[in-house]
Formats: structure tokens, sequence, C-alpha cells
């Protein structure tokens, strides 16, 4: 593992219109870290993966990615570098069969350069690349779940075919944009390993998450981000005992004092 | 009151199941029940021009062909690609008048100068349309039917190629037997290509792009490369049938910037069911010769197309070619819910 860090974001600034939607946020990640960013609704986390993948356009800052700058470029080509993503809320091809929603993204360039998930190089037949993939994020294979239209899915398959749409790039970075919200405690359960495994297999992830005992477990590092701005970072103990982070989830003391008056 | 309601039942039929992929090798009923639609087609296509009463009908279907290729490529361009174009009288335009120039000003036969504008027409409009790839909605729309009003005022206006009156003495093909079954045969082959196309993984990936933009970009490939693939299709396909038709009528001119080739085929699209691409070439073979009866009618004939438009809309909606699909592969039943 070098010591230079895999994707370092400097004074990233978003505004919508007068409204700060990130204010001059700075943090790094290191290969083959698992980095969690949480924050109350409306703090900027997706804002933040939006911007990292080039989605929209940072109004200032810099992102650079292994040392190179990536602030401004075109999405796909982000996407194509290894940086990808998933969407909160889940954009899958509704009208295709499950396994030929991973014929789409084996047929960018970098999944012909890498061979995909576990290609080594060399890309083999989409269709048949497709449900290996699919089988390993956990679509059962000798069922018809993999052969099933999208729109029929259930919100679990749909969570796990946008980490499968990533992993048809093979990609060296992954932001998941809420991949446990939504689903149920035993569909997180058998997700939560699939992370893991993920890491081990050297994909440094960005994870913003809600559930936050889940992600605790998983996550080496925490960032909290309140209106757009750095809370704090550290370890899961560190940032849970951090008096602001209560702060920003429960409200001030003030303010809980003011309610007990009324 | 009778409370017992009625559901209709839509069931596969058996032959439609037992030909399934390699099934169909099964026997001589299951191959006929797959290929015989395609033969009827090919078949009917080719039989046309030996079958019609007079030159003027002739005529008639090679007007109905050079409409085939705009529907095709409306159809291909709004149902695979999501890019909803008015741009039928921009891409005949173009087409025609450069083969016109190909064929006046450098002497190439109309065999050559086809193609030849066919492509080089398919790169002007690419790259004019360019600029609005990357809007949704209805942009592309509107740029498109802006396109064509505003060429034909320029060269109005500016009295360049032979302005209102149009360039002259463009050769014909060689006989109208060659002149029909090129426009025939141009038919069937982009039918079967563009069939083919979107069922390949390039096809999928178009079609991606009409689904969920977003997504295609996320997984690391430029949309705007793929929509201006994809415009280069259709326009290619619309400016082949523009230059035929200067051959046919042996002149070009800002006629050919006229509304109807765009509007014409959209309407034989939701005629003959969209997405289909086989139905918009069989609503312009029901529209095109339904027009040329009406001509009796004087400007009447209008309001009677508007009236079958209409009905059609009203009535039938999915289009003939899903309603006759689904005859042929299903049958119906009424069982009490």
């Amino acid at each position: 593992m070098s010591d230079q860090p895999i994707l370092e974001v400097k004074d990233l600034t978003k505004a919508f219109g007068g409204i700060l939607a990130l204010n001059r946020v700075n943090f790094h990640l290191n290969e083959g870290e698992i980095l969690g960013i949480i924050g109350p609704n409306g703090s900027g986390k997706t804002t933040i993966v939006n911007c990292i993948t080039g989605f929209i356009r940072a109004t200032s800052g810099q992102i650079f990615f292994r040392g190179k700058n990536i602030t401004g470029k075109a999405a796909h080509k982000i996407a194509d570098m290894g940086v990808t993503r998933t969407f909160q809320i889940m954009r899958p091809y509704f009208s295709l069969p499950a396994y030929k929603n991973l014929v789409i993204p084996l047929f960018s360039p970098r999944a012909k350069r890498t061979g995909g998930w576990r290609g080594g190089g060399k890309l083999g037949d989409r269709n048949t690349v497709g449900i290996d993939i699919l089988e390993e994020i956990g679509f059962e294979r000798d069922s018809r779940v993999p052969y099933k239209k999208a729109s029929s899915l259930p919100t679990g398959y749909l969570k796990r075919l946008e980490l499968a749409r990533c992993l048809a790039l093979k990609p060296d970075i992954i932001l998941c944009d809420e991949v446990f919200s939504g689903l149920s405690m035993s569909e997180i359960a058998s997700m939560v390993p699939l992370i893991e495994r993920l890491q081990m297999d050297g994909v440094t992830l960005i994870m913003i998450e809600h559930r936050l005992r889940e992600l605790f477990r998983v996550a080496d590092r925490i960032m909290v981000l309140n209106f757009g701005e750095k809370l704090t970072e550290g370890t899961s103990d560190e940032v849970m005992a951090n008096e602001k982070v209560k702060e920003a989830y429960f409200g001030s003391e003030e303010v809980e004092e003011v309610m007990s008056y009324a | 009151m009778n409370t017992e309601q009625q559901r209709k039942e839509r069931l596969d039929r058996g032959i439609k199941v037992r030909s399934d992929g390699l099934y169909a090798l099964m026997g001589w009923q299951e191959l006929t029940y797959l290929t015989l639609p395609r033969l009827v087609l090919i078949l009917g296509f080719l039989a046309l021009p030996l079958v019609m009463p007079s030159m003027y009908w002739n005529r008639v279907i090679t007007i109905v062909c050079i409409y085939a290729l705009l529907a095709l490529s409306f159809d291909f361009l709004a149902h695979f690609v999501g890019l909803v174009s008015l741009g039928g009288a921009f891409f005949i335009g173009v087409g025609g008048y450069l083969s016109a120039i190909f064929n006046t000003s450098f002497g190439i036969p109309p065999m050559l100068s086809i193609p030849m504008a066919a492509l080089s027409g398919a790169i002007v409009c690419t790259v004019l349309l360019l600029p609005c790839l990357p809007l949704r909605g209805v942009y592309f729309a509107i740029v498109t039917l802006m396109y064509p009003l505003a060429l034909a005022r320029v060269i109005e206006a500016t009295d360049i190629l032979g302005g209102t009156d149009g360039i002259l003495g463009i050769d014909s093909f060689p006989n109208e037997w060659v002149e029909q079954y090129s426009v025939i045969l141009l038919v069937l082959l982009f039918l079967f290509a563009i069939r083919r196309l979107v069922n390949t993984d390039v096809g999928l990936v178009i079609r991606a792009v009409k689904d969920n933009d977003q997504a295609v970009r996320a997984s690391g490939m430029s949309v705007n490369f793929y929509k201006a693939g994809a415009v280069f299709i259709g326009s290619a396909m619309g400016c082949m049938g523009g230059a035929c038709l200067v051959h046919v009528y042996m002149w070009g001119g800002i006629s050919l910037f006229a509304l109807d080739f765009s509007i014409l085929p959209i309407a034989a699209t939701v005629i003959g069911g969209s997405g289909t691409l086989v139905g918009p070439v069989l609503g312009c073979l029901i529209l095109v010769p339904i027009s040329e009866l009406l001509r009796d009618f004087g400007t009447l004939r209008i309001v009677f197309y508007s009236i079958l438009l209409v009905c059609f809309v009203v009535f039938r909606s999915e289009g003939l070619m899903v309603y006759g699909e689904r005859k042929y592969h299903q049958f119906e039943r009424w069982v009490k819910v």
C-alpha cells in the first residue's frame, strides 16, 4: 500500500444558488479502507458523491485521484478511471432482465480493458460474465432471479444490481450512496459480509449511510457532515463520543431546555 | 345487479412456445410459423411493382418506400434512442440537395451519388445536431423542426443552389425497374439491419441511453457519443430517401424541406405501431396510397386524412403491428373472475 491517498478532496465547495450544500470540505481516502460518511438529511452527503463522480460540477475546490486532478472531468471519464458510484434511488434499466443490465457496463471501454470483475484483463462472453458477477453479489445462479426483468425485482436485489454495475467496471473506488437503506434486517445481514469481501478484494469504498450500527461494523473511519461542513472525523467510538455530533443529530441542549419549559 | 365480472385472458399459442429458440428446428410447422411473416413481408414488397395497375401507381410505390425510410428513421430515433425527431424534412432536404449537387456539378451517376449523399448528408446532419444532443426533453424535436424551415428561407433569400427554381436537369434512375427495386431493397435492408442492430450489445447500450442515461454515464460511457452515432444512422436513412427522391423527380428545390416529410412518418408510426420498426413501414404503405386516392377531393382530403388519424389514435393507439403480433402469437378468451 502506498502512502499517497487514493482520493484526496481539497476545499470542496458546492453552491446551489445561495445555498452552500458543501462548504470547504477536506478529506482523504486511503487505498483499501472503508470511509463512512454520516450526517442528518440535507447535510451534503450525496452532493459529495455527485461532485467526486462528475455528475455535478463543484463550485470550487479540487479532487485528486491517485494524484491526478479530476475536478471538472466528465462523469463517464471519471468512471472510466475506476471511480464508480451507486445511486441512492436505484437506476437499473427496468425493461431489461437483470443479467442484461450488466451487459451495458461490460460494453464500456474500461470493462474491455480490465475484463470486468475477476476478468483478469480478458473479457469473456458478456452474458456469462454478467451472470457470474450477479452470482457473486448474491443473485442465486440456478434460480430465475438473474433472468427476471429489473422492473419486477425487489429493492434488495436492485441495490445489489447497483453494486454489480460498479463491479462490472472492475472499480478502484465505489461510492455507495445508501446501499443499506430500504432493506430488511436479514437483507442487510447478508449485505455486510458482501461489503467486507469487496474490501478484502482490494476495493476502496466510501459509504453514505443512515444505518449507523451496520456502518460502524464495516467502516474503518467515519466522517460526519452537517449543513455542508465537516464536523469531525475518526473511528466510530470517537465520533459517537463527540458532543458536536450529538448536537447535530439530536439538537443542542439549549433547544432541549427551551422545549422542556414549553 | 349482476356482480359477476369477466376478464379477458391472453395466453401464448402453443406453437409460439414450441418455436422458441432452438426448438424452432423441431419441424416444418414451427419453422413456417417463424418465417412466414418475414417471407410475406419480403415477397410482398418485391411483388408490389409487378402488380401495380399503372405507371402512376408504380411511382406511388417509390414514394411509399421513401416515406418508409423516414418512418424507420423516426421510429429508431424515438423509440430506441429516446430522441423525438421532427427532422424528416431536414434529412430529405440535405440528402436531396447533396445528391443533386453531386450529380449535376460533378457528373456522378445516381447509383453512386445516392450512397455518397446519404453518407455526407448524415455527417452534415449529425454535426449540425451535435449541440442539442446533451439536452433532454423536447429541445431535440424543436431544433430538428427549425433547421429545414431555416435552410429553406436561406436558400430562398440568398438565391444559392438555384434559389426558388431549384436544381434542374438531374439524372433519373436508369429505368423504372431499377428505381423501384432500389428503393424497395433499401427499405428491406435498413429494416432488417436496424432490427438486428437494436438486439446486439451496441443496440442494448443505445436503448439504455433512452432508458436511463445517468446509469450509462456511471458505467463509463459517453451518452453523447452513442446519441451522435444513432443520429448518424437515423439521418443516413433520411438522406438516402431524399437522395432517391431528387433522382425520381429529376428536380430538387426548396419543397424538399416541406413539413410533410416530418409529419407523415410520425403519423405512419402511430398507425403502424411504434417501436416495432415493421409497423411504420406498413403505416406508410397504408397512408401514402390513401393520400393519393383522396387527391380527387382536393383540399378536403386533409379532413378525411385527419379523421382517419384521430380514429387510430383514439381506438387503436397501440398501432396495427402490435395488435397483429398479439393476435398472431396469443389467443384470447373470457374467464369469470
